[in-house]
């Protein structure tokens, strides 16, 4: 397998007058000293190239903390990270503000904006620290504020913009670099429900476009759905179960999974070829296979057509790859409440 | 478990009371030594001789070491000599001192134009008025010269000061050590009197206007440093961390992150050293600095009212102009240009700025009267106030006579003499037991070690004659300001005209003070009274509207509710729950009333200051910084005083 692009083990987090030592003690099955918070709680976990993660978690639940100390913005207490397989907690600060101007992006949930800083000059930051000149760094600037669509108030100041349009700004100035790997904290939670929607299909555009990868913290499990290669959910700072959609939704690994999915129409997330079951090897099912990729909801007319109790599944290139049960597979259809 | 309760509730009983048993009984002794005086050793009542310490013979030693044998003698000539090159410059353009570069000076009219341009820029039409106006009337009233000489002054070490405080300010946040260094001093530096700062300055510059600027420099650098490290500690840390994660460079995440984003704070700062400077400059004349302070102090010491007031007018305009300026600018939030607005249309107020100084200065060409202001063309008001001036005292002076008796005869002298024969361990005995009533012996101990080190200085009965006039002032202006703020406080359009009154007056060189009382009641100990009592009585007036309005509206309503009159809810809720933030007020007017004192000084005292002023024409650093030191301890421990007290109502409303 290939290297991950982002790798951690045994990520700690604590906030309070000795950290280090309420690791230890909570390692050792202790309790620890009051007074201390813990943000991230032994979080071991590889994201791979071009791979959108997203976190999910109750507000307070470490999900900010995490990509700080993904980004090395705060130090971990313990465990390691690694970045395309460079361990950066060891880097020097020089190689660390190299390593975030050449592939890091970050998009933060209070925008973190400068306020004395026109539209286009906040956009134009990260590339003015890379020491770009002033022509190159305008156009570039203005090309991703085409793309989120501010082009016209390139002008305006922060304090002049409504919190989605700041929101915009943010995501605008962490693309100006062209990031490999994209932190977005709750990026889209300031912008209505419309925008939202358009900014969720242009991230989707952007990243089947460019090889990115991405962390991506949403409070919204609809939204998560929507985007996620792999969702991981966390609670007190530990993730406790770190899946594909389809998987979270069927097999949630705790109740506290399962409340998150609770709202969510199942058969619109999960895709025959995961709800689908091994081949039988003896006798393969006859008659013309339902498509591997598609949700369960797409193909449910065929399914209530079609007669046969065991219906053949194949991937794209025509090959067969297990066995869809008609019952079950409608069963999960008809429990659907609306969304 | 009942006998536990009882001894839990014994133990409780015995702490609280433990407290007042004390403090009482420091307050009986007190008085017991004052009573019993005559019985006392003479050791007992003033400090004996054996007893005092020679500090500043001490001062002197170590500034002596640090002038010549540390070599910083250099160090500050060389700086006093940037500084004098600065005020050449400034001094030719704007008054035509002939040194470099010798194009000075400028227009008048110009000068005039611009700053009515600025205030157009930053607050519009009034405060292009005010602005422009105050320039004009300066010119008109033959007065550019002086005006310019302490115009030229600020224009340089206002600067400077900003530099230096921003400097510093960083440097206290980036480390926690500097910072713990740079706290103390502040404070102290905060609460030393002007006076205390001329003097070391002039041992190691001497005499004359480099003197007067750089002591206005140092003058001015403290709320720099304060509201730099403000500013930096408000930048919100997703701020700071979007630059981290665009690659800034520590250096870079100064400078264009966090500096930029603390700019209102630092835009405060500046405002607050401009006023220093103007404050400071204006007393600089004390030690040889030309300008309007130098002008003022000779007519006042000539009794000179008409001209005078002139002087103080034009003090008064330019303390508002350059408050009002900065503070525009301060609260200036930047904005977009129009899109599609032309380089003309956004540059226009550049273009017709350039057009009016273009004019004003051909104007000038062809009409001298535009160029240079010359003191015999000058309108003068002086005859005309002179003889209102002389009406009015006609008028009030049988009144103000009266008062002046009666204060003299019947309060003043009483209460001084009554302070003057306290046995000094009277005092020390009275103060510990504030301290302990107020903050255990914690503050005790705080209080007491402010207030002996003055005892063991020499200079007991001086300071306890500025602890008197302090005092009389500050009680007078309790009883004048604290009704004036209860009527002020409320209805919105009141407290507003109060307030603006109040501010307005503070941002006056307190200097100016000294004009309407000289004329009252000419160069007398009243006379000090009343301008320190004139400046005390603001804070007063501010923090009880202050603290009557921040009162919870839900609260008054509740009051009110339960059927209390007016009268009961301001006695029994609001003034109670405004109590903390008045005695804040008293604080800061202690703080004034030290400050007015020293100044006041020059009209002939017997306290701290005329010995300040003393040290100072005869250049005696120990004994100046001594003086200035014992006023510093004075503020100090009335300022922990009044601070616990507050602290502790603060937290008995919160139970
Ligand atoms: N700088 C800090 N100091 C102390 N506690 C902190 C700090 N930052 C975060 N925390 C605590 O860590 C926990 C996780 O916070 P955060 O990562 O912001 O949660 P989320 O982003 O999931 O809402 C919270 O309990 C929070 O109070
Ligand atoms: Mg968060």
């Amino acid at each position: 397998m290939a290297q991950p692009a982002i790798s951690c083990r045994n990520v700690w987090k604590v906030f309070g007058p000795d950290p280090a030592a309420h690791v230890a003690a909570l390692s050792a099955g202790g309790s620890g000293a009051a007074g201390h918070v813990v943000a991230v709680r032994d979080v071991t976990l590889d994201v791979t190239r071009g791979e959108m993660l997203v976190v999910m978690g109750l507000s307070g639940s470490g999900k900010s903390t995490l990509v700080r100390c993904l980004s090395r913005l705060i130090e971990t207490t313990a465990g390691a990270i690694d970045i395309d397989g460079v361990e950066i907690g060891s880097l020097t600060e020089a190689s660390l503000i190299a390593l975030r101007r050449e592939k890091m992006g970050m998009v933060f949930q209070s925008f973190g904006l400068l306020p004395h800083r026109t539209v286009l000059q906040n956009v134009a930051f990260p590339l003015e620290m890379r020491g770009m000149d002033r022509m190159a760094r305008t156009a570039r600037a203005r090309e991703v504020l085409e793309l989120v669509g501010l082009r016209s108030r390139e002008d305006y100041f922060p304090r002049e913009l409504s919190g989605g349009q700041q929101q915009r700004v943010g995501i605008a100035r962490s693309l100006a670099i062209e990031p490999d790997i994209w932190f977005l904290d709750e990026p889209f939670s300031a912008l209505d429900p419309l925008i939202r929607r358009e900014m969720q299909d242009e991230f989707l555009r952007l990243k089947k476009q460019m090889d990115r990868t991405i962390v991506f913290i949403t409070h919204d499990f609809d939204e998560a759905l929507r985007l996620a290669d792999r969702i991981a959910i966390m609670k007190d700072g530990a993730i406790v179960q770190c899946d594909s959609p389809d998987r979270i939704v069927l097999a949630p690994a705790s109740d506290y999974v399962a409340k998150f999915t609770a709202g969510v129409d199942r058969s619109r997330v999960v895709h025959v070829g995961t709800f689908a079951m091994p081949l039988p090897p003896d006798a393969p099912p006859e008659g013309s296979p339902l498509p591997a990729g598609a949700t369960l909801r797409e193909i449910a007319r065929s399914l209530v057509a079609d007669p046969r109790p065991t219906i053949p599944v194949a991937d794209t290139s025509g090959r067969l790859v297990g066995a869809l049960d008609r019952n079950a597979a409608l069963d999960l259809v008809l429990e659907a409440r609306p969304a | 478990m009942t006998d536990s309760a009882a001894t839990d509730t014994a133990v409780v009983r015995s702490t609280t009371e433990k407290g007042p048993r004390v403090w009482q009984g420091l307050l009986i002794a007190a008085v017991l030594l004052a009573v019993g005086q005559a019985l006392l050793p003479p050791g007992l009542i003033r400090p004996p001789d054996w007893a005092i310490l020679p500090f500043a013979d001490w001062i002197n030693a170590a500034f002596y070491y640090a002038q010549n044998e540390l070599g910083l003698m250099q160090v500050t000539r060389a700086f006093a000599g940037g500084v004098e090159w600065s005020l050449d410059v400034t001094g030719n353009l704007l008054y035509g001192r002939n040194r470099w570069p010798r194009i000075g000076p400028i227009p008048w009219s110009t000068v005039a134009v611009t700053a009515g341009m600025l205030g157009y820029a930053l607050g519009g039409w009034r405060l292009a008025a005010l602005a422009g106006g105050t320039f004009v009337w300066i010119a008109v009233m033959g007065q550019w010269r002086w005006s310019m000489e302490t115009f030229s002054v600020i224009v340089v070490a206002a600067p400077v000061s900003v530099f230096i405080g921003l400097c510093m300010g960083t440097l206290a946040w980036r480390s926690k050590t500097a910072e713990r260094i740079i706290n103390p001093i502040l404070n102290i530096a905060q609460s030393l009197p002007h006076f205390a700062y001329m003097i070391p300055v002039v041992v190691f510059i001497g005499l004359g206007p480099k003197a007067g600027a750089v002591v206005t420099i140092i003058f001015s650098v403290p709320p720099m440093i304060r509201m730099t490290l403000l500013g930096l500690r408000k930048v919100p840390e997703e701020v700071v961390e979007a630059g981290k994660m665009s690659g800034a460079t520590r250096w870079q995440l100064l400078t264009r992150v966090r500096l930029p984003t603390a700019r209102t704070e630092i835009l405060i700062g500046v405002n607050q050293v401009i006023m220093q400077c103007l404050a400071m400059v204006v007393l600089a004349s004390f030690i040889g600095m030309p300008g309007l302070g130098q002008r003022l102090l000779q007519l006042l010491q000539a009794l000179r009212i008409g001209p005078s007031v002139e002087i103080g007018i034009t003090i008064v305009l330019l303390a508002v102009t350059l408050d009002r300026l900065s503070r525009a600018w301060a609260m200036r939030q930047p904005a977009h240009p129009e899109p599609g607005e032309s380089w003309a249309s956004r540059n226009r107020l550049w273009l017709i700025w350039a057009g009016l100084v273009a004019a004003a200065f051909g104007l000038a060409q062809l009409v001298p009267y535009f160029h240079e202001d010359e003191r015999s063309q000058a309108l003068s008001i002086a005859p005309p106030i002179d003889a209102g001036v002389n009406w009015f005292i006609g008028f009030v002076s049988p009144v103000t006579d009266w008062i002046r008796r009666v204060l003299v005869v019947w309060v003043l002298i009483p209460f001084r003499d009554a302070i003057l024969w306290l046995p000094y361990t009277t005092v020390l005995a009275a103060v510990a037991a504030l301290g302990w009533a107020v903050g255990g012996w914690r503050s005790a101990l705080v209080c007491v070690g402010f207030i002996l080190p003055i005892a063991l200085s020499g200079w007991w009965d001086r300071a306890m004659i500025t602890v008197y006039t302090v005092l009389a002032a500050v009680t007078l202006a309790g009883i004048i300001g604290f009704p004036l703020g209860i009527w002020g406080a409320g209805t919105g359009r009141r407290a507003a005209v109060v307030r603006l009154v109040c501010e307005t007056m503070q941002t006056f060189p307190r200097f100016i003070y000294m004009i309407p009382v000289v004329m009252l009641f000419g160069v007398s100990d009243v006379a000090v009274l009343a301008a320190v009592m004139v400046f005390a009585t603001v804070p007063i007036v501010r923090y009880t509207i202050e603290g009557l309005d921040s009162v919870p509206p839900e609260t008054v309503e509740a009051a009110e509710m339960s059927g209390a009159t007016r009268r009961q809810v301001l006695g029994n809720v609001r003034l109670p729950l405004a109590m903390p933030t008045i005695l804040v007020g008293f604080n800061q007017s202690i703080m004034f009333a030290l400050f007015m004192v020293i100044i006041a000084a020059f009209i002939g005292t017997q306290d701290l200051g005329q010995e300040m002023q003393r040290a100072l024409s005869a250049t005696d650093v120990g004994k100046g910084l001594v003086l200035g030191l014992a006023v510093a301890f004075l503020g100090l421990m009335a300022d922990h005083l009044l601070m616990r007290w507050a602290e502790r109502l603060r937290q008995a409303q919160r139970l």
